[in-house]
This record gives C-alpha cells, sequence and structure tokens, in this order.
C-alpha cells in the first residue's frame, strides 16, 4: 500500500459515496450517522477521557485505544465517539470512520492521507466546510494512534 | 386564547410567526401539503437533520444548496428560485412556515432570503424543530411528494432589507448591531466559540457597533421572548427606535437574520438590513476599519 491510498474498508466506504448520486450520497450518511455504535459503559458519563473535536460543528468527543499484544503485527486501533442525535452529519462522519478504520492496525490508519474526507465525492453534497469537520477528527485519531502506540 | 396566542398576538407583525399548537392543528386538518394550502419547510444547519425524521409533511431546503448560487458568494437569481419554490409546490401567494434547528438560525435566514424575493406570507415556526421534538409531537421519515407548481420569475430586491460592504461603510455613525457572540466582539476569537474557524484575518467588530448578542432574544427554549422583553433590550437598553435606519450583521449573515427578524417583524422597524456578507467579509476587507 502507498501511502497515498485509502485502506481497504475505507476505499471501499469511498468507492460506495463517490458512485452515489447527492441525494443517495446523503442518504448512505444517513445509514452511517445510524449506525455509530453506542459509547461503552466505561466510558458513560465520563466526556472528559474523550478528546472534543472543536473543529465540528457541534460537539463531537473521540477517544482511541490501541489494543496491546505481544506482537506488534496484532495490534489493533478502536474507535470511540460520542456525538447527540441532532448532529447526524457529524455522526455520519464519525460513523464512516469508525466502520472504515476499527480494528486496523495502528500503522495502516497512520498511513490514512490526511485529505481522505475529500475523497467521498461529499463536498458537493454537504459543503467543503462541514467536510473540515472529519478533516479535523481524522487528524486527532491519528496523533491519539500514535500517542498510543508508541511504547 | 392560550398563553403562547396572548405573546405572539403582542408583535408588531403578529401573523409572522406561528405556534406548534397552530401547526399542528393544520396538520390535522390536512391543510399542509401543495399550493392551496401551507407548504412546511425544514432549514437546517445540519443537512441530515431533516432526514432522520422531519414534521409531517414538512419538504427540506439546504441554505447552501438551494438558495445560494453555487459560483458567485451571493443568493440565487429568480428563474433558480422559482425552480425551487415549483419544485416544493410553493406559488407565489402559497403560505410558506419554515423551521429548523439551533434556534431557527438558518430557519430565519431562508425566511429572510424568500423575503428579497418579495415572497409574501412566508413565517417561522416559534421555537423551531427542538420544541416541535420537546413536545413529544409526531416526525416521520416519510417524504413527502409535492405537485410541481408554477411560480413566477421574480427579481430579487436587496436593497430595503440587504446591505452590501459599501452600504455598511456608508452607515458608519449610525445604529449597527453586532449579533455574535462577546468574544467575537472583542476580537479575541474570530468565530464562535466551538465553531470552525472561518479565517477572518482580523477579530473585533465593525466601529460603532453595538453588541447584542442574537441569543438575547431567544428563550432557552428556542422561542422568542415576549414583545416586551424585546423593547426592554432593544429600545430601553440599547437606546434603539423604530424608526431608526439599522444594519445587523454577524459571521456569515445567519444569527443576524434571527436579529433582522426580531426588530423587523417582532418589534415592527421600518429599515432594518442584514449585511450578510458580515465578519467572514468585513474581517478581512482591505481598507476597512475595525475596532477592538
Amino acid at each position: 500500500m502507498t501511502a497515498t491510498e485509502l485502506p481497504g474498508p475505507l476505499a471501499e466506504i469511498a468507492d460506495d459515496f463517490r458512485s452515489a448520486s447527492n441525494d443517495l450520497k446523503l442518504q448512505l450518511l444517513l445509514e452511517f450517522s445510524d449506525e455509530l455504535p453506542a459509547l461503552p459503559e466505561r466510558y458513560a458519563g465520563q466526556l472528559d477521557r474523550l478528546e472534543r473535536v472543536d473543529e465540528c460543528q457541534t460537539p463531537l468527543f473521540l477517544v482511541v485505544e490501541v489494543e496491546q499484544s505481544s506482537a506488534a503485527a496484532e495490534r489493533r486501533v478502536h474507535l470511540f465517539f460520542d456525538a447527540p442525535a441532532e448532529s447526524p452529519t457529524t455522526r455520519g462522519f464519525a460513523g464512516i470512520l469508525h466502520a472504515g478504520l476499527d480494528g486496523l492496525s495502528p500503522e495502516e490508519v497512520l498511513a490514512v492521507p490526511d485529505d481522505a474526507p475529500m475523497r467521498f465525492g461529499l463536498a458537493e453534497a454537504v459543503s467543503p466546510l462541514r467536510l473540515r469537520g472529519m478533516a479535523a477528527m481524522l487528524a486527532r485519531i491519528k496523533r491519539q494512534v500514535r500517542e498510543k502506540s508508541a511504547a | 386564547m392560550t398563553g403562547d396566542d396572548r405573546k405572539t398576538s403582542a408583535y408588531a407583525h403578529p401573523e409572522r410567526l406561528v405556534t406548534t399548537e397552530w401547526l399542528a392543528e393544520q396538520i390535522e386538518a390536512g391543510r399542509v401539503g401543495g399550493p392551496d394550502g401551507i407548504a412546511l419547510l425544514e432549514s437546517d444547519e445540519d443537512v441530515l437533520l431533516y432526514d432522520t425524521g422531519h414534521i409531517p409533511g414538512a419538504l427540506k431546503i439546504d441554505w447552501h444548496l438551494d438558495l445560494n448560487d453555487p459560483v458567485t458568494r451571493d443568493y440565487v437569481d429568480g428563474a433558480r428560485f422559482a425552480e425551487v419554490m415549483g419544485s416544493r409546490g410553493i406559488a407565489r401567494d402559497t403560505t410558506v412556515v419554515i423551521y429548523g434547528d439551533k434556534s431557527n438560525w438558518w430557519a430565519a435566514y431562508a425566511l429572510w432570503v424568500f423575503s428579497l424575493f418579495g415572497h409574501e406570507d412566508v413565517r417561522l415556526l416559534d421555537g423551531g424543530r427542538a420544541k416541535w421534538v420537546a413536545e413529544g409531537r409526531e416526525v416521520t421519515r416519510e417524504l413527502p411528494t409535492p405537485k410541481q407548481a408554477t411560480y413566477p420569475v421574480a427579481e430579487r430586491d436587496d436593497a430595503p432589507i440587504r446591505a452590501f460592504k459599501d452600504d455598511v461603510l456608508a452607515h458608519l455613525g449610525k445604529p449597527l448591531v453586532d449579533v455574535r457572540s462577546p468574544g467575537e466582539y472583542s476580537g479575541e476569537l474570530l468565530h464562535m466559540p466551538d465553531y470552525p474557524q472561518e479565517g477572518a484575518m482580523r477579530g473585533g467588530h465593525i466601529p460603532g457597533a453595538a453588541s447584542v448578542p442574537w441569543a438575547r432574544a431567544a428563550n432557552d427554549d428556542g422561542t422568542f421572548k415576549s414583545r416586551e422583553d424585546l423593547e426592554a433590550i432593544y429600545l430601553t437598553e440599547q437606546g434603539l427606535s423604530p424608526d431608526d435606519d439599522v444594519v445587523a450583521y454577524c459571521r456569515i449573515g445567519e444569527r443576524s437574520s434571527h436579529t433582522w427578524f426580531v426588530l423587523t417583524h417582532l418589534l415592527g422597524f421600518e429599515s432594518v438590513r442584514n449585511y450578510d456578507g458580515s465578519w467572514t467579509e468585513w474581517g478581512n476587507a482591505v481598507r476597512v476599519p475595525i475596532e477592538k
């Protein structure tokens, strides 16, 4: 994989979006919003343990866990998000990143190009301004992965 | 008369505001949808919110895709506006009710754009989407299929209610209302707290502008404050008078549409213009003065 390619699951999602009409893109985004998993019990009521993404138009919180394993190649990244139901676009962006990146290795997540959010053909459907929220989420995910897999 | 009706009837133009109760009755009576009835539109900041569930019979209008020109930094022209209206079953004399998220910011923005085209009967749902949902009223994901209507190509008439940068320069010294947060007004912040950076080169406000954050006109549930409370803010405290020539602005013009609505329709000011270029333009413009 070269640094400019999206990892498999995220590439598939990007293909689905790019081949869809604008209306269908919004429907797909809504599905990702609906399917964003709720925060697990251990984070309930503990948003201070999550990182707030200020660039999103509505509050979004995220945290990354890197599964430790004796074999470096088996380490896996897990993503957790909290976004209100009144912010389905932000939830949809989080849903895409969850579906596309959860379970990948730290190296794979770090190799995701920073412009990935621009590769879904969403700028026309939701406006480029709104996409900055997804870029900001990705940047924070990568930074947390870097910190948490440094050991 | 309910308390809500009493509150509404005290405004200068009470016909511009409808209550959730009233809307529910219209839906119940089958009057929502179609050119002979009421057209209900949802205008949100979040483009997907409508799709998660909306008031039965409501159609979506996206300020960015439907009301903005894709190339010029301007609103659509009369022909495109006619298309947008016709596709939603709206005729020139249709009663249009708009509601949305975030205390009706984008709903007020859409209403203001409708007013640029001289659409006569356009109203806001007091309290917007949040109040409707909080009251446990029905929402649906079912999409209405409006009958195509014929809407005339109306020329946009910007002058009475829209100010451009040069108009604001000529207006300096007369009443200006800055509706952004206090931190944006002082120049400490270049954007709303918690919102994306909007890329203004300088922070501060237009010289002489008074700071009256838009939210002061709203109750916690997103409804507008009573006429008495609004008069206490804009007339008594700010010393404005309904015959003043006023310009309101914010960051891109959506929050100031809310204040424009309050001054024009709730308090009956005769000459209020919304400067939609707002701080994203003023804070970046060459050779315009700012104040901190």
